[in-house]
């Protein structure tokens, strides 16, 4: 087995390699794939450095063609391959591509400190729900408004944000970024209801220059619906999705539920 | 400075500590003279700038390598007294003497961190008048228990050192009571230096108009606490892992097997400490974070999920790397234990472990894909690795990886010893279980936590983390009486371990002195164009957020000068040598 030490590492190698190019469906994007080849890369050499016989028998048969001991066939396969390798590699960067270019993308863009909706300025610090405060004191009028909300999400939102709230709708494929999942945990649930007022009032248009490029079609809500609309298809998305806005004073331990 | 070995008398021990305070009190005083003349010469401005150098690079580099120094001076303290604790009770000779090494190497670096700290002091002065005198106009009273605090530190730190030899024997108690007692001014210097740094993050105790309200309040601010802790925890891993790194240098210079096993094991000894260290420290900085969070929401967004996103990735790339690095120099320590072969078997499944963890570790949230790739997926979202990019993969993941390594430590401890208690096989099977249940926790937890909320989910991090840290409390409450009078197969061979052991060392090093810069940018870079977090605004040129390239740059740059001074360190401190100069 030990003898097999820089055969085996290679294979292992390979196989992930492909493992991972052609068992991953959708495929996943180079960038990954390319940090993902690096640490099994890094993985398998720190395996084996790690220990003085598994790394003499890793280092044997390479030893053995740079000293000329080896078979001839090994040693043209590899004084070939190597430069070989080298030039494919060269290729793959230069050759020219139709494809459009990378484009680094910021899932949440921090929000401003203020910002202006229905012509007035409000401070994102101190924003509340004001149709939460319903929570506590009466359950039934909170599913009233949630219920109204759910109207305002079906007439505004549906075509982009899907039935089942899933970033799907009709239009979806349209876009790029596409509609946000709001059953994506990494979406609404992980963002204070704040955060995502501003979302809605100010749209794709009022996202940061930090964030860019954002091309986002996300509309500009606070020209077609009122604030108490927009609080309340909030108060939907969250409940039909099955989430709960991000809140802090319930994880500092003062549970309300 | 000499080494104590010169003379063991209560005379040089108060020279050297004489000398100490003179040294420190001219530099201060030449400090007070330059920033003064300085900015009464200059004309009166809000900023200025050096030679066309930007001054807030300027001050960034002075400040981080400043704080890098500081935190090696007062991590190194930490341990060294808890060896020569360890020493005192029992009895060994080598803890007393590694703890003496441990302590050679802070009496440069103490002047290095002082002149850091009055460059810094007179750039603050000349390049940011304004804020400086608004600051140090709140917070006056501070600088004055800083100014003490500083003259107890330098005091009693030479006194520890110098009167090493002094204070053996019966007297070994008062060196450690001197020892507490630099741990605890030291500790102090630190909590002040924070109120300044904190109080610009996250403002407390001022009015609108910024006049102060409490002093407390603004000392006692939302991040203060957080940062002592944090900072704490990890000067003790830096501290050790530069240690660490001079053991290697002098184990890679040594030229007789004795020098070699004595390097060797310093070099493990200060390794262990930086990994002990380094394990509760991302539960700190979790603290930290969700303070900053709490405090403004923008700030918190732009830290994980904004701008400052993709440097997390820089960081779960280090992070992964100094677990990687540790268990390759345990398994390559564990070929000078005879014994240890029979847990070489476990290499193979704990380094896929490994892997797979930092794989999950290193998944970027943001996925970067051309448009061909983002039309395949359908969106920028990939179904599968959306799944491994979210907190609550990352938690599973680094837990995991954790408890692997903490196992390979177990190994690593047990490798040349054979229980010989009746109860072996039991207590075996126990400690196996208990690792088995917190690796079920882990997983199950992170599982579950897909299916939940957030606000519930974050909750769960709290359970993973608690059943990491029980099982490892098993394990050790079973290693110990497990192991008590178990037979040893053979001594361990210090000194034969492969150089390349050593360059691990090195790494570890560097990589906690990369993310150290990286980190404190990320802390610092996060208030954008803010000198005093929605107070005070920075009215510079330099009111903008850099480019990571650039950023990442500079912090490189801080890490190659740092080294450079850190090799003058052990230079003088392996000159300092007795052993070395006997020769
Ligand atoms: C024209 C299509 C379209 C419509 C209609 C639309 N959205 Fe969006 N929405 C998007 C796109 C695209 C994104 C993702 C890009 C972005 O964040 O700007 C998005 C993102 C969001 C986000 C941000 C989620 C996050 O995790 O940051 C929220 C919240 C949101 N939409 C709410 C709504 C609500 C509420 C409505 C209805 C009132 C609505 N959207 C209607 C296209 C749309």
């Amino acid at each position: 087995m030990q003898r097999w030490t820089l055969h085996i590492a290679v294979a292992l190698w390979l196989s992930v390699l492909f493992g991972l190019k052609l068992g991953v469906r959708p495929p996943m994007p180079a960038s990954v794939l390319m940090i993902y080849m690096t640490l099994t890369t890094i993985g398998i050499l720190v395996f084996v450095a790690a220990n003085e016989e598994r790394f003499q028998a890793f280092l044997a048969p390479l030893k053995a063609v740079f000293a000329g001991r080896a078979p001839k066939a090994a040693q043209i396969a590899v004084l070939a391959g190597i430069p070989l390798l080298a030039g494919w590699g060269a290729w793959l960067r230069t050759a020219p591509s139709l494809d459009a270019p990378f484009e680094p993308r910021v899932v949440h863009p921090e929000p401003p400190t203020s910002f202006s909706s229905h012509g007035k300025r409000i401070d994102a610090a101190t924003l509340k729900n004001p149709l939460r405060a319903a929570q506590e004191k009466n359950p039934a009028e909170l599913e009233k408004l949630t219920q109204q909300g759910k109207t305002i999400y079906y007439q505004n939102c549906f075509f982009c944000h899907g039935d089942a709230l899933a970033g799907d709708g009709h239009f979806a494929n349209a876009f790029s970024p596409i509609p946000a999942n709001f059953r994506d945990v990494g979406t609404i649930s992980m963002l204070q209801e704040s955060f995502v007022y501003w979302r809605v009032a100010t749209g794709g248009p009022g996202l940061p220059k930090g964030a860019t490029p954002w091309l986002s079609a996300m509309p500009v809500w606070q020209n077609f619906l009122s604030e108490d609309e927009i609080w309340k298809a909030i108060l939907y998305i969250y409940a039909g999705s099955g989430s709960t806005p991000r809140t802090w004073d319930e994880e500092g331990g003062h549970e309300k539920h | 400075m000499a080494s104590p070995t010169d003379a063991p008398s209560a005379f040089a021990a108060l020279k050297g500590t004489y000398k100490g305070v003179l040294k420190i009190s001219l530099m201060l005083a030449a400090t007070y003279l330059v920033a003064q003349s300085l900015s009464s010469w200059l004309p009166a401005a809000d900023y200025r700038q050096f030679f066309g150098l930007s001054n807030r690079t300027t001050v960034w580099i002075v400040a981080e390598l400043h704080l890098m120094f500081a935190a090696f001076v007062l991590g190194v303290p930490i341990f060294a007294v808890i060896t020569e604790l360890v020493g005192a009770v029992t009895k060994e000779k080598r803890y007393d003497d590694l703890a003496k090494e441990f302590t050679r190497l802070l009496a440069m670096a103490y002047t290095l961190t002082a002149v850091l700290g009055c460059v810094l002091l007179v750039l603050f002065v000349v390049l940011y008048p304004k804020l400086t005198g608004y600051l140090s106009g709140l917070f006056k009273p501070t600088w004055l228990v800083y100014l003490v605090l500083i003259f107890g530190e330098v005091i009693i730190a030479y006194l520890y050192w110098y009167s090493w030899d002094l204070l053996q024997g019966p007297r070994k108690k008062w060196h450690l009571l001197l020892g507490l007692l630099v741990n605890l001014w030291g500790t102090a210097l630190l909590f002040v230096a924070d109120i300044w740094v904190t109080f610009m993050m996250s403002p407390a105790g001022i009015d609108d108009a910024g006049k102060l309200t409490s002093l407390w309040a603004a000392i006692n601010n939302p991040t203060w606490m957080p940062i002592n802790i944090h900072r704490l925890l990890a000067n003790v891993a830096f501290g050790g892992s530069i240690a660490a790194a001079y053991g290697a240098v002098r184990f890679l210079n040594a030229k007789t097997d004795e020098e070699r096993a004595r390097f060797d094991w310093m070099g493990y000894i200060g390794s262990f400490i930086a990994i002990a260290a380094f394990i509760p420290l991302p539960f700190a900085g979790y603290w930290l974070g969700r303070e900053i969070y709490q405090f403004s929401q923008q700030m918190g967004v732009s830290m994980m999920g904004g701008s400052f996103a993709w440097l997390w990735i820089l960081q779960a790339m280090l992070i992964g790397s100094l677990f990687l690095a540790s268990n390759f120099y345990l398994w390559l320590g564990m070929g000078r234990i005879p014994g240890a072969e029979r847990y070489v078997k476990f290499q193979i499944p704990m380094m896929i472990l490994l892997t797979i963890g930092f794989i999950v570790w290193a998944t970027p949230r943001s996925i970067i894909a051309s448009g061909a790739e983002m039309s395949a997926m359908g969106g920028s979202h990939h179904p599968f690795l959306g799944l491994f990019g979210v907190m609550a993969a990352k938690n599973t993941a680094v837990n995991l990886m954790i408890l692997t390594t903490f196992f390979s430590f177990m190994l690593y401890r047990r490798g040349n010893r054979v229980a010989t208690v009746s109860w072996a096989a039991a207590g075996k099977i126990a400690q196996a279980l208990a690792i088995a249940a917190a690796a079920g926790v882990v997983l199950g937890y992170g599982i579950y936590s897909y299916y939940v909320p957030s606000n519930i989910r974050i909750g769960f991090s709290v359970y993973q983390v608690s059943a990491v840290l029980a099982a490892m409390a098993v394990f050790v409450a079973i290693d110990i009486p497990l192991l008590k009078g178990a037979k040893e197969i053979g001594a361990i061979r210090w000194g034969q371990i492969p150089a390349r052991a050593q360059y691990a060392l090195f790494f570890l090093a560097i990589s906690f002195t990369w993310l150290m810069g990286l980190m404190g940018y990320i802390r610092s870079g996060i208030r954008q164009y803010w000198h005093i977090y929605g107070r005070v605004a920075d009215e510079s040129v330099n009111a903008y957020t850099m480019t990571h390239g650039h950023a990442t740059i500079i912090v490189s740059i801080i890490t190659v000068i740092f080294f450079l001074l850190v090799s003058v360190v052990f230079w003088m401190a392996s000159r300092n040598d007795p052993r070395e100069a006997a020769k």
